[in-house]
This record gives C-alpha cells, sequence and structure tokens, in this order.
C-alpha cells in the first residue's frame, strides 16, 4: 500500500515524459540536419513520382513537380475566345490582344529553373511566348514611367516589376509552358513569367499590364514578400542560382 | 480515515472524466482538426485547387496551432486533469504485460485508467506538438532564425504533419471502434462492466479521495 505519491516503485516509469522528450529530441535533430535529409530524399522522391501511375507520391510533401497555389477561391477558366490581355496607363497606344493576337507575335522560348519561395523548385522548364519589352515597346512608353503593374483575372491577385527589369529578355508573356498551351492549373491561358526571380512574380492567369509612375506592391508583398525578388538574393534566402 | 463515498452515481456509472477534462479534449480536438485540415488544403494539391484562398488558409492555419496548447495549459488549473496526465506518464508491470500482449495479438491487456496504448500516444503526439509549434513558429516568423533552421524546421514540419495526421486517424479509428470509451469522453461516466473488461487497474475511487491512499488494484 503505502502513499502513491512517495513511492516511486508503485508510481512506475515516467515512459510518457521519456517518449515526449523523445521527439522533441528528434524534431531539434531533424531540424538540424534537415537541409541535407530534405535535399536526399527529394531527389530519392522525385525519381520515384517520375515512375509513379498512382499519382500517390503527390500526398507527400516536396516530391518534385509544380504546386498549386491560389490566393482566391476557384477561378473560372478563359479561354481563347473570351481571353483578353490589355495594356494600358502611361503609355501612347492603349491596346488589348487576344489570344490569337499574342500568339501571332515574335515568340522567345526559354529553358530555366523554376524556383518557389518556399522551397519547391522544378528545374529546366521551358517557357515560351512574347517578350514583355516587344508589349511595351508596342504600347509607347511615356515619360514619368517607372514601372510596371500585372492584374489576373483571379480577381485578387497582382504583382510589380520596374521598368527595368520588365523590358529584360527573359521576362515573358507565356502562353507556353513544358512545349503545351499553359493550362489553367499554371495559370492559362496567358501567365507572366519573370525568370530571374521567385515564382511567386511569374503572376498566373495575367490579364493586365498597366505602366505606372512608381512601383506598387504586389499581391504577397503586402505580407513581407520581398518586391525585387531575385533568386538566391531576396526574401532572407541563398537558394543556389537558377540555370 | 473516513471511507470515501462510493463514485458510482444513481444511474450506475463511473465517473470517468471530469467536465474540465472534456471540454480540454474538445477544444484541442477542434484545433487538431482544423490544423490538419486546413494543412491538407495547403498541401494536397486537388484540395488546394479546390479550396485556394491561400492567405485565408494560412492565417486560419497559424492560429490554430498557435492555440493549439492554450486549453490544455489552462485545463492544469484542474485537479483531476493534473492527475490523469500522471497517470498517462507513468508505466506499471501491466503496462508492459499490455505492450507485449498487443505484439502477441494476445486478448489479456490489462490496463489501469489508460492502457499502454494510449499512454504512448499521449506522450508522442504531446512530444509532436511542441516540434509542430517550434518548426511552425520558426517558418511563420522568418526572421527569428538563419536560414539553414527555416529549411531544417519546413523539412521536419512537413514530415511530421503527415504522421502526425497518420497517428491522429488511427486515435479517430480506436475511438471510432470503442462507443463505450466515446460515451464517457461525451458525457464523463463509464459503464462499470466495460471499465472491469477495459481498465482492470482502474480505481474511479482513487479519485474521490485526494490521498490516493488505497490500493490500485481493484
Amino acid at each position: 500500500m503505502g502513499n502513491v505519491n512517495d513511492d516511486a516503485a508503485q508510481r512506475g516509469t515516467p515512459v510518457g515524459r521519456r517518449v515526449m522528450l523523445g521527439v522533441i529530441g528528434l524534431g531539434a535533430a531533424g531540424v538540424a540536419a534537415g537541409p541535407v535529409l530534405s535535399r536526399a530524399l527529394d531527389s530519392v522522391l522525385s525519381g520515384v513520382a517520375r515512375k509513379d501511375p498512382t499519382g500517390l507520391t503527390d500526398l507527400l510533401p516536396n516530391s518534385g513537380g509544380f504546386r498549386y497555389y491560389s490566393v482566391t477561391g476557384p477561378v473560372e477558366a478563359r479561354s481563347a475566345t473570351d481571353y483578353r490581355l490589355t495594356v494600358d496607363g502611361l503609355v501612347d497606344h492603349p491596346a488589348s490582344y487576344t489570344l490569337a493576337d499574342l500568339e501571332a507575335l515574335p515568340q522567345t522560348r526559354i529553358v530555366h529553373d523554376v524556383q518557389c519561395v518556399t522551397g519547391w523548385r522544378v528545374s529546366a522548364t521551358p517557357f515560351q511566348g512574347v517578350k514583355l519589352a516587344d508589349l511595351l515597346a508596342a504600347a509607347g512608353i511615356q515619360r514619368g514611367a517607372a514601372a510596371v503593374r500585372f492584374s489576373c483575372f483571379d480577381g485578387s491577385y497582382s504583382e510589380s516589376l520596374t521598368l527595368d527589369q520588365a523590358r529584360r529578355d527573359d521576362v515573358l508573356v507565356a502562353l507556353r509552358m513544358q512545349d503545351r498551351p499553359v493550362t489553367h492549373d499554371h495559370g492559362g491561358p496567358v501567365r507572366l513569367y519573370v525568370a530571374p526571380m521567385y515564382f511567386y512574380k511569374s503572376a498566373k492567369w495575367l490579364s493586365g499590364i498597366t505602366v505606372t509612375p512608381t512601383v506598387q506592391k504586389g499581391y504577397w508583398e503586402h505580407y513581407g514578400y520581398d518586391t525585387d525578388a531575385w533568386v538566391g538574393r531576396s526574401n532572407g534566402r541563398d537558394d543556389a542560382p537558377t540555370s | 480515515m473516513p471511507r470515501p463515498a462510493d463514485p458510482t452515481a444513481a444511474d450506475g456509472r463511473l465517473p470517468r472524466f471530469s467536465r474540465a477534462e472534456r471540454w480540454v479534449h474538445r477544444c484541442t480536438a477542434a484545433l487538431m482538426l482544423t490544423c490538419l485540415a486546413t494543412a491538407a488544403c495547403l498541401y494536397l494539391p486537388q484540395l488546394a485547387e479546390l479550396v485556394g484562398r491561400r492567405r485565408l488558409v494560412v492565417v486560419v492555419h497559424e492560429w490554430a496551432g498557435l492555440a493549439l496548447p492554450v486549453p490544455l495549459l489552462l485545463g492544469l488549473g484542474s485537479r483531476a486533469l493534473r492527475r490523469d496526465l500522471g497517470r498517462l506518464n507513468r508505466f506499471q508491470s501491466y503496462d508492459r504485460q499490455w505492450l507485449r500482449a498487443v505484439l502477441r495479438r494476445a486478448d489479456f491487456r490489462p490496463a489501469g485508467k489508460f492502457n499502454a496504448g494510449q499512454k504512448l500516444y499521449a506522450g508522442w503526439i504531446a512530444g509532436a506538438a511542441v516540434v509542430m509549434l517550434g518548426t511552425g513558429l520558426l517558418m511563420w516568423f522568418t526572421h527569428l532564425a538563419p536560414l539553414t533552421w527555416r529549411t531544417g524546421a519546413t523539412f521536419v514540419h512537413d514530415w511530421l504533419a503527415l504522421a502526425v495526421g497518420v497517428v491522429v486517424l488511427g486515435h479517430l479509428y480506436m475511438a471510432f471502434n470503442d462507443p463505450e470509451a466515446r460515451r464517457s469522453m461525451r458525457t464523463g461516466r463509464a459503464d462499470p462492466l466495460w471499465a472491469t473488461r477495459e481498465h482492470p487497474h482502474w480505481d474511479p475511487a482513487e479519485d474521490e479521495d485526494g490521498d490516493g491512499d488505497r490500493d490500485t488494484v481493484r
């Protein structure tokens, strides 16, 4: 008998506490070893995922490939018949392009790694479309313009670039991705592609290009993301350069 | 020493969980399910396409996660809850017997108020919740730690989330298969026959008698 609180033998071993502390210890070790473990696991899993007909590997974290992010509810699809891309703001010739108009313009193909700010990367992804610089040149930039603002037909997302960034050769109004027309889930029929920056700059479901006197922060930038989102040199990240 | 009153109520059922314990369980369950559901909407491509609204889902996930330990911490004010935490912590010889019986698929599985499986679950999920909270905070407040920590935190948070999901589903599955256990968590009172069968070493009178000055074997 004896008092339960005093009798160590009768109280039993504190296995519960040991299990709890053990899990916490393993968690801390996992954080320390995470970068190495995560790289190893990613390469194994993306190998498995390529040969996985069931799609079950999609349910595992970071098994390679793109992830679907949308800031609104379901986005209504637009087709060749009802898609329009407007160019306005501080320009001499405001314009509205149909999908066929864009397809008729000179196309540029870029093969480059996609790097998301949340960590995933998809290597050597082909994008094809019209150089943003060409659309801006055709519109005629007025004096006092310094930036470009992008709006999207999901109704919420927005992005921006300085004029210098927007005129780079690796910034596209993309019509094709992975050598197929950009699908709805990937932001089709037309999305932005800003190759040297984190993928949140590459706005999906692009519907408007507005030339502005100053840079206006985009959707995620209001929540603390960097406006100048160079891969490896922003958002506190040091990802290896994309190529 | 005055003998404690017979804890059996007029309906013949045994007091198993106090009001405070049941509310702690309810609130923690709601917060945990919120965390898991929002995590699924952030991570599973099919759900992400269906739900979207990424910013809203992230905010709900973050705050549900932050609130997860609050019910238990408040519940520590309850003597009954502290006692049960002590019981979950301590393994007796019959707990080892229970684990051996499970491994050998034997039928005789003696247990106190909580069986060894419930004790292991409690210890594991408590540790996992601390790790999820810590790694979640590192991912949320990105300036708190250097980038390699954040990469490690993301890695642990992602994979442990999967494990927590599986283990919580297991917990729900066990509850689904034991209506009497569910009923005692819902009403606070348990059927004496069920208690004798599933928890033979549990002495409900121990709770009434503050000193625990009784043999724990019924």
